[in-house]
């Protein structure tokens, strides 16, 4: 039997009727669909995919229940490897992890893993009513601080083992970025809601409204009872550019814009939390935050939303589908451009002027490529004389955070590198501190959900591990 | 949810609470602030500690009832409860090696200045207090300033009450008596503090202010209460509120601090219609 050359395509609403709501981009496929873009898996003998899964989901297996169209028994594999398949199938950048490994992506496009994950967390989502199977407690605290996705999948796993575990989160909601940070659009909040409902399932207990390294330190959760801690606060300050301008109002920075948007849905009627309406929108930066600021901002109703990006569109380093999604919105790409200085309204004769401070435009000016840096990524050569004025009413600055030293600042004996990141061991995820590990952006800086999913997995695991291991010391 | 234990009307635009929260009772520190939500809709505010019973569990708020969520939460009554209460955030003032300081407070801002006031009094230090106020009626807290301090100067814009005139008056007549302040801690409105910093620079007289700009995580996440310090860009949530006062740029701060007038007046505007409408 030939095998279908392309990806099943997965339903999108309309560009033009999408860039003017939140609701969610994507539609999912069917189950009809499901079955088909399964059925275009080899089941090769060597699993290259399951090496691109930073959580290891055994993909061939979950792709062959889905083909069989047992949607359930598809779930349950995927769940022994992941605590939050349907927000992986919406925010994973597949391109460069499993499907970039698939066989039949050889000669064709890769079979659609990640349109099949999702598939496969929603149906079960929306169609099963039971309770999951409880496993036996064993008695053992273990606290987390953060619900973002290491916080979550961290917490997921020790939970699925019998440990008694409670997250501790800052802000007033659980998720983390996946709530602050990534747009109702791209992650409809119901389902990070339904993820985190589900690990209560398992017994985890989340406290909001307590802040580690502020409200209580991390020796006083030690004090309580916990017997181990893992760490994943996630991204902190964000970065500026250091340009002249950066304070001007209408100047935000992705985080900030992001969250008046997502966690306080300012977009809404209902919601107390102002945010700027702007006509004229430029985002600096390139990667999926930079989208999701730029595609926000269209859809709060901007006319013309720009990205500035120093390099070109090879080296964007958002995720292809985002890139794709924002260009068919109407977002423009103003590549190889680097922002100089942002240009504020000023009116000497009266200093009650309203609009005195507001931002008016950006000065950017024209890059080429360069020769490699140490990365391999071509560095942006700036061209003299070639800067110019672009008009913009609002300026959003995506270039990155810098780790939260909340924890570092009040925590003894925790190690951190030069650029603020906690420093651990890589295959355990374990601190300088005993008993402490940590994962995430508040290790890496930013970096995608997977990863830090991967980190807080691979600290589950090692956490289980320590305690199993010290009660046997204890026992002798 | 986090209960209102006790309210109290200390002027017509000024309200006292304690609300019930242990966990940030059991640790604040004069000079942090709390970040609240009064409902699920309702936006995340910045308060600072005006004090705390650890004992009890209760931690002071005082507010002026200025914008749309200031309405909302001064229209809770004791007993009932507002959805999100978390801290304490940002450091704690500084009090190392001040043997004889000088507090100056305006307005609703004289609520942060009382517990650092009564921070160095407990440690054993000379403390003089100025306060500030537009007339008599907006007067807060002069006994609990009176109580904690060496010498209390209590002035009004309009003379109605006290001594007329501004903060900085009494502060330069001090500070040329010879009155050698270690330190000189400013809380209140920016205009004020910058200049009372104005004032103390030909004296050389270290001044410490107390920020409290545009913010929503107060947590060092989201840079919106960004300010320009000594050149660089500080975090009033985790470098401060508290900061050198000749080192900041309050220009830029006042600017900043008008980001979302237009907002605030049609909040104000529709939060007073609903409350109207159900008076009636």
């Amino acid at each position: 039997m030939a095998v279908e050359p392309k990806k099943h395509a997965m339903p999108v609403q309309d560009p033009k009727e999408r860039a003017r709501n939140f609701s969610e981009v994507a539609l999912g496929y069917s189950p009809s669909v499901a079955v088909a873009e399964a059925s275009r898996c080899l089941n090769c003998k060597n699993r290259p995919c399951v090496q691109g899964c930073p959580v290891n989901i055994s993909i061939p297996e979950f792709i062959s229940k889905v083909k069989e169209s047992d949607f359930e028994g598809a779930y349950r594999i995927i769940s022994q490897s992941s605590s939050l398949p349907a927000v992986c199938g919406r925010v994973c950048p597949q391109e460069t992890q499993c499907e970039s490994k698939c066989t039949l992506g050889i000669k064709f496009e890769p079979v659609a893993i990640g349109r099949l994950e999702r598939f496969v967390a929603d149906y079960h989502n929306a169609n099963f009513k039971g309770e999951p199977e409880l496993p036996e407690q064993n008695g053992k605290k273990v606290a987390v601080v953060g619900s973002g996705p290491s916080g979550l999948t961290c917490a997921g796993d020790l939970a699925k083992k019998g440990y008694k575990v409670t997250v501790f989160e800052a802000l007033h909601l659980a998720g983390g970025v996946l709530v602050y940070g990534i747009p109702e659009f791209r992650l409809p909040k119901n389902i990070v809601e339904k993820e985190v409902e589900a690990l209560k399932k398992y017994g985890v207990e989340v406290q909001t409204n307590v802040v580690i390294g502020k409200t209580l330190t991390v020796d006083e959760l030690f004090e309580q009872g916990y017997q181990a801690v893992f760490i994943g606060s996630g991204a902190g300050l964000p970065r500026f550019m250091g340009i002249a301008g950066e304070s001007l109002k209408g100047v935000y920075s992705a985080n900030e814009f992001l969250t008046r948007a997502n966690l306080m849905k300012a977009y809404s009627p209902q919601s107390r939390t102002p945010i700027m309406h702007a006509k004229r929108v430029a985002v600096v930066g390139g990667g999926n935050v930079a989208m999701d600021a730029a595609r926000t901002a269209l859809r709060l109703g901007a006319e013309a939303v720009r990205i500035i990006y120093r390099r070109s569109m090879d080296e964007l380093p958002a995720r292809k589908e985002e890139v794709e999604h924002a260009e068919e919105e109407g977002v423009i790409f103003d590549l190889l451009r680097n922002p100089v200085e942002i240009l504020g309204y000023s009116n000497p004769e009266d200093r009650r002027d309203p609009l005195n401070g507001f931002v008016t435009g950006i000065k950017v000016i024209k890059c080429e490529l360069g020769a490699p840096d140490e990365k391999g990524r071509r560095r942006p050569v700036e061209v003299a004389g070639s800067e110019y004025i672009v008009d913009t009413d609002c300026v959003i600055i995506a270039i990155g955070t810098a780790p939260n030293p909340l924890i570092k600042n009040t925590t003894a004996g925790l190690e951190v590198g030069k650029h603020g990141g906690i420093v651990v061991e890589e295959s355990t995820g374990k601190t300088s501190k005993e008993g402490v590990y940590a994962g995430g952006d508040a290790v890496t800086g930013a970096a995608t959900v997977i990863l830090a999913m991967g980190a807080g997995k691979t600290a589950a695991k090692a956490i289980d591990e320590y305690l199993s291991d010290k009660v046997c010391k204890k026992g002798k | 949810m986090y209960k209102i234990i006790s309210k109290r009307r200390l002027n017509p635009t000024v309200t006292m609470m304690d609300i019930e929260a242990p966990l940030v009772a059991k640790k604040a520190q004069a000079g942090q602030f709390i970040i609240l939500r009064v409902d699920d809709d309702g936006e995340r505010m910045p308060l600072t500690v005006a004090g705390c019973d650890r004992a009890a569990g209760t931690v002071k708020i005082i507010f002026q009832i200025v914008g749309g969520t200031t309405i909302r939460l001064n229209a809770k009554n004791e007993g009932e409860c507002i959805s999100d209460f978390v801290g304490p955030l940002g450091c704690p003032t500084k009090t190392d090696g001040i043997k004889k300081v000088c507090i100056v407070g305006g307005g609703v801002g004289c609520a942060i200045a009382l517990p650092v006031a009564q921070r160095f009094k407990e440690l054993g230090a000379t403390v003089h207090s100025i306060i500030g106020f537009r007339n008599k009626d907006l007067l807060i807290l002069e006994e609990e300033f009176a109580a904690c301090s060496d010498s209390l100067t209590v002035m009004t814009d309009d003379g109605s009450y006290g001594r007329q005139g501004v903060v900085t008056a009494p502060l330069k007549e001090q500070i040329e008596r010879g009155e050698n302040f270690d330190e000189i801690i400013t809380i209140g409105p920016l205009i004020m503090m910058k200049f009372v910093v104005a004032t103390a620079k030909p004296y050389g007289v270290p001044v410490t202010v107390s920020m409290n700009p545009i913010m929503i995580d107060g947590t060092g996440m989201c840079g919106g209460c960004r300010l320009t310090v000594d050149g660089k860009t500080k975090f009033a949530c985790v470098d401060g509120p508290d900061f050198n006062g000749y080192e900041v740029d309050f220009d830029e701060a006042m600017s900043r601090s008008s980001m979302y007038a237009q907002f605030e007046q049609r909040e104000r505007e529709e939060s007073c219609k609903l409350f109207s409408r159900e008076a009636k």
